[in-house]
């Protein structure tokens, strides 16, 4: 097989262009985008392909027979379509949400549902009692820990987590221990939105196999950068959210196998969910259809289709590399620098294109303010994952976080612009 | 460095955040509120310790950014002798700073004393929570010795 060119500084710059929101100036200096972590740039194609959406097919979907409706079903399912084979799916594996974390409380209502006895007996292996338990891990993003602590306050379920090691990494040593036989379901993140570190997928999926454990993967930041084959990877659902790779906030994506999304009870109930509805019940249409109550997300979800065939145009095994080379650059650079410390992995491990730091003697927010003040944008805070910063013995971190789009001077400024705090704020030691 | 950066962060406010004039909370006091600022984690208790209805001093605890510190610090040394009600008007006139957007106040000099540096937060909407966090705390306690009354 032919190796593709890996990226390199001079295509993404071509790239950038197709970016509007990144071709401005801050504070008098241009842009260094580095929070896409929390939510990415729109390239032009994404833009144009909901605004087409308005100006051409814009109607119902799944309703009425007229021209326009029938173009804009047809769009919607296309995209539904582009996005299954993007992550390794089957199209009637993939439920349109709003983001990841209205993915994550969909899979939990519809438990607590199966444990209310809805469902029947379909349902069975979704019904949480008392002893039964939930495990997920110290580092996880709030959108997955706090469903599961509604879950199991409403089941009687006990929720366990899998320690975090002092280098970011699960302890997969406690993971062997906490999964037996009492262990329903097990959900951790692809890849950490604090450290950047992956997590073991192969591993923790064979452990809950042989308990017999659900597998619920969080897919955020794996999504949007690297080659993603959810059936490959055998987990049982997983959900990421469209703003982050490069599509319109307001759609999200829960894919969960076949059979076992026609076993889980709806969540949002209501129309173009259902088959037959008498004033006393109704019968509930096979997934994906049963979780997409009411009018449907449909301009952000062909905006979201766009948005992958943006990336599968670059190549996302191109895009892992370069993000993965960014990530190195970062995590060496921020490293040296006397007082900064990496949480999480340091050099040397392979590890995704972001990268949190503390600053010692200097708040997060104070130096997301002095990086601002260069045009330089990263997220400061504890990024939803206080668990996690409290494991790391800090309130809040400081996060760059590198899309296709940074170049190797973006992420130099960043850098640079790092190694000035400390002075600046009379930290020095 | 741009000029809002140095007048946000002026030589007054690093001081304030370092030196921490008030730090420290002492074993009681007439009145003590917790605040938190959930975005960012910055944390707060201010301790009001008052005699017939004059504020003697404030003592407090916190960790956060310097904005949340000097804040603290700076309305540490200006509390002492304020009666209740000319706490309270301190207090609004302070929020109302913060809310200018960088346009300042009337009698602003007059009536917060060195808290003024801290104008330039006004200019960065996502800070004025910083600012108000030691402030906010105070009017709490403040509630508290009516509701007690
Ligand atoms: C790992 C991870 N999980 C979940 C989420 C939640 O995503 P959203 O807010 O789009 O639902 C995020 C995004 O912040 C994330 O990084």
């Amino acid at each position: 097989m032919e190796l593709a060119t890996p990226l390199a500084d001079a295509e993404v710059l071509r790239l950038r262009r197709d970016f509007p929101a990144l071709n401005q100036q801050v504070h008098g200096r241009d842009l260094v985008y580095l929070d896409s972590g929390a939510t990415s740039q729109k390239p032009v194609s994404v833009l144009d392909a909901e605004r087409s959406f308005y100006e051409h097919e814009n109607s119902a979907v799944h309703r009425g027979a007229h021209t326009l409706a029938a173009n804009a079903t047809e769009l919607f399912e296309n995209a539904r379509a582009t996005v299954a084979r993007f992550v390794g799916a089957r199209e009637n594996e993939i439920v349109w949400t709003s983001n990841a974390t209205e993915g994550l409380n969909l899979i939990a209502y519809g438990m607590s549902n199966a444990s209310l006895g809805r469902g029947g007996a379909d349902a069975a292996r979704f019904v949480l009692t008392e002893g039964d338990e939930i495990l997920t891990t110290e580092g996880e993003h709030h959108a997955n820990l706090v469903p599961w602590q509604e879950l199991a306050a409403r089941t009687g379920a006990t929720l366990r987590h899998i320690p975090v090691a002092d280098d970011g990494t699960l302890r997969m040593d406690e993971a062997e221990r906490l999964i037996t036989g009492r262990t329903k379901l097990v959900t951790f993140t692809h890849v950490s939105n604090v450290t950047g570190v992956l997590n073991p997928v192969d591993d923790l999926v064979r452990m809950a196999r042989a308990v017999g454990a659900l597998v619920v993967l969080d897919a955020c930041q794996s999504a949007p950068h690297r080659v993603l084959d959810l059936a490959a990877l055998d987990v049982d659902f997983a959900v990421f959210s469209g703003h982050k790779m490069l599509a319109p906030t307001g759609i999200g994506v829960l894919y969960g196998r076949a059979e076992l999304l026609d076993a889980l009870p709806p969540f949002l109930t209501g129309g173009s969910m259902i088959t037959t509805v008498t004033l006393e019940a109704s019968g509930y249409l096979p997934a994906p259809q049963r979780f997409e109550a009411g009018t449907q997300k449909v301009s952000q979800a062909i905006a979201l289709a766009a948005a992958v065939d943006y990336l599968s145009s670059v190549g996302m095994d191109r895009i892992e590399r370069w993000e993965s080379e960014l990530g190195a650059r970062l995590v060496g650079g921020f490293s040296a620098i006397p007082g900064v410390r990496v949480l999480g992995p340091g050099t040397g491990v392979h590890r995704a294109g972001l990268v949190s730091v503390d600053v010692d003697g200097v708040h997060a927010h104070d130096v997301g303010q002095f990086l601002d003040d260069r045009g330089i944008a990263v997220r400061v805070g504890h990024h939803c994952a206080q668990p996690l910063h409290r494991r790391f013995g800090v309130t809040a971190s400081t996060r760059a976080s590198a899309y296709l789009y940074n170049t190797t001077a973006d992420v130099d400024a960043a850098i640079d612009a790092l190694a000035g705090v400390r002075a600046f704020f009379g930290a020095s030691s | 460095m741009s000029g809002d950066l140095a007048g946000l962060y002026q030589q007054v406010i690093l001081d304030h955040s370092r030196e921490k004039h008030g730090f420290g909370l002492a074993p009681t006091a007439d009145a003590s509120s917790h605040q938190l600022n959930p975005t960012c984690g910055d944390e707060l208790t201010l301790q009001l310790h008052a005699t017939d209805g004059v504020i003697g001093s404030v003592t407090w605890e916190g960790a956060g950014c310097s904005i949340s510190m000097a804040s603290a610090s700076l309305l540490h040394d200006l509390a002492p002798g304020l009666t209740y009600d000319e706490a309270r008007e301190r207090i609004a006139l302070f929020r109302e700073l913060m809310q200018s957007r960088g346009a300042g106040v009337e009698d602003e000099d007059e009536l917060l004393g060195d808290a003024i540096v801290l104008e330039g937060v006004s200019k960065y909407v996502a800070r004025v929570k910083c600012a108000m966090l030691a402030w906010v705390a105070l009017e709490a306690d403040l509630a508290q010795l009516d509701a007690a009354h």
